[in-house]
């Protein structure tokens, strides 16, 4: 089974990153753009083929390491 | 000096760059130093302050500090600070004592994203505290910056905390005390400290400003702070 991990910041905590893109686009005249957010995914080959419990563990990866719960969410998807 | 039955042990990761300039200004101090691996289990039991240093740690892959976390020396390093030793975490040790939880918060992308190295006026916020016991509140140091994610996140409520329990340590500002914030910190702020005040944390590099033909020496006043209780 197949985890993608989308990471961003959370809504509230300003990304600067997503405001810079969001400033390229509108200089490039992609004008009907009304907010943009920057965030990494993360792709994760799992061995587990239960689902409930591949969610379970990768929720865990999620708060331990793979994102900063401080700042930032996470959406799991599992494929 | 007279310091030198005081013990500064500094942590080093893979990528981690101060660590032996942080050894260098704490022996000028007359402190004696050991540089400890971070596979190692322990922390000497005569430490007396424990500084994690300054870098990129495992090359800030993920998030600065995220990976330094799981290192086998971080769970010695919870233990040291639980039980009340003196811990500071500067520029990347900083970001790695958010990411552990052992200070609040969490260090972003700076606004401008990019990376800043210069020197900095800093504004002494409160100390009553052993780091800055030797400055006065108000007090206007200059100390460097070098950093691409140094800017300091915290929610409202615990920033309201931070205020109460006079947990901010230092803020940016220009040379007369006005609040100039180079990165996006939250309220300018560019250090803090636990609430039990003995885990501190700060972008700048007090250790880079240890002599004045360099820049600067306010360090000296900073750091010395911790070699004699």
């Amino acid at each position: 089974m197949k985890a993608i991990v989308n990471v961003s910041l959370k809504a509230g905590v300003l990304d600067s990153q997503g405001k810079a893109v969001h400033h390229a686009l509108d200089s490039l005249h992609f004008n009907g753009v009304n907010d943009v957010r920057v965030g990494k995914q993360i792709v994760l080959q799992l061995e587990e083929t239960d689902k409930e419990k591949a969610m379970s563990d990768v929720t865990k990866m999620c708060e331990e390491l793979l994102a900063n719960t401080v700042i930032e969410d996470y959406v799991i998807e599992l494929i | 000096m007279q310091n030198s039955n005081i013990k500064v042990s500094i942590l080093q990761f893979p990528g981690t760059n101060c660590e032996y300039d942080t050894q260098h200004a704490f022996e000028k101090l007359g402190a004696t130093t050991e540089i400890i691996w971070h596979k190692s289990e322990t922390i000497p039991s005569d430490t007396n302050l424990l500084v994690v240093a300054g870098g990129f740690s495992y090359g800030d892959y993920l998030r600065s500090g995220a990976i330094a976390k799981f290192s086998p020396v971080m769970k010695a390093v919870a233990k040291y600070a639980k039980d009340g030793g003196k811990v500071l975490g500067i520029c990347n040790g900083f970001q790695v004592l958010t990411e552990v939880g052992l200070l609040p918060g969490a260090l972003k992308r700076n606004d401008g994203l990019h990376f800043i190295s210069k020197h900095h006026t800093l504004k002494v916020e409160n100390n009553d505290n052993i780091f800055l016991k030797k400055l006065n509140n108000g007090d206007i140091v200059n100390i460097p910056i070098a950093h691409h994610d140094g800017n300091y996140y915290i929610d409202q409520d615990g920033l309201k905390e931070l205020y109460e329990n006079k947990q901010i340590l230092l803020t940016y500002s220009d040379k007369d005390g006005k609040a100039l914030n180079p990165n996006g910190s939250v309220d300018s702020i560019a250090g803090v400290c636990n609430k039990e005040k003995n885990v501190f944390g700060l972008m700048p590099h007090p250790e880079r400003a240890m002599e004045a033909i360099l820049g600067s020496d306010d360090g000296v006043k900073m750091l010395e702070g911790f070699l004699n209780p």
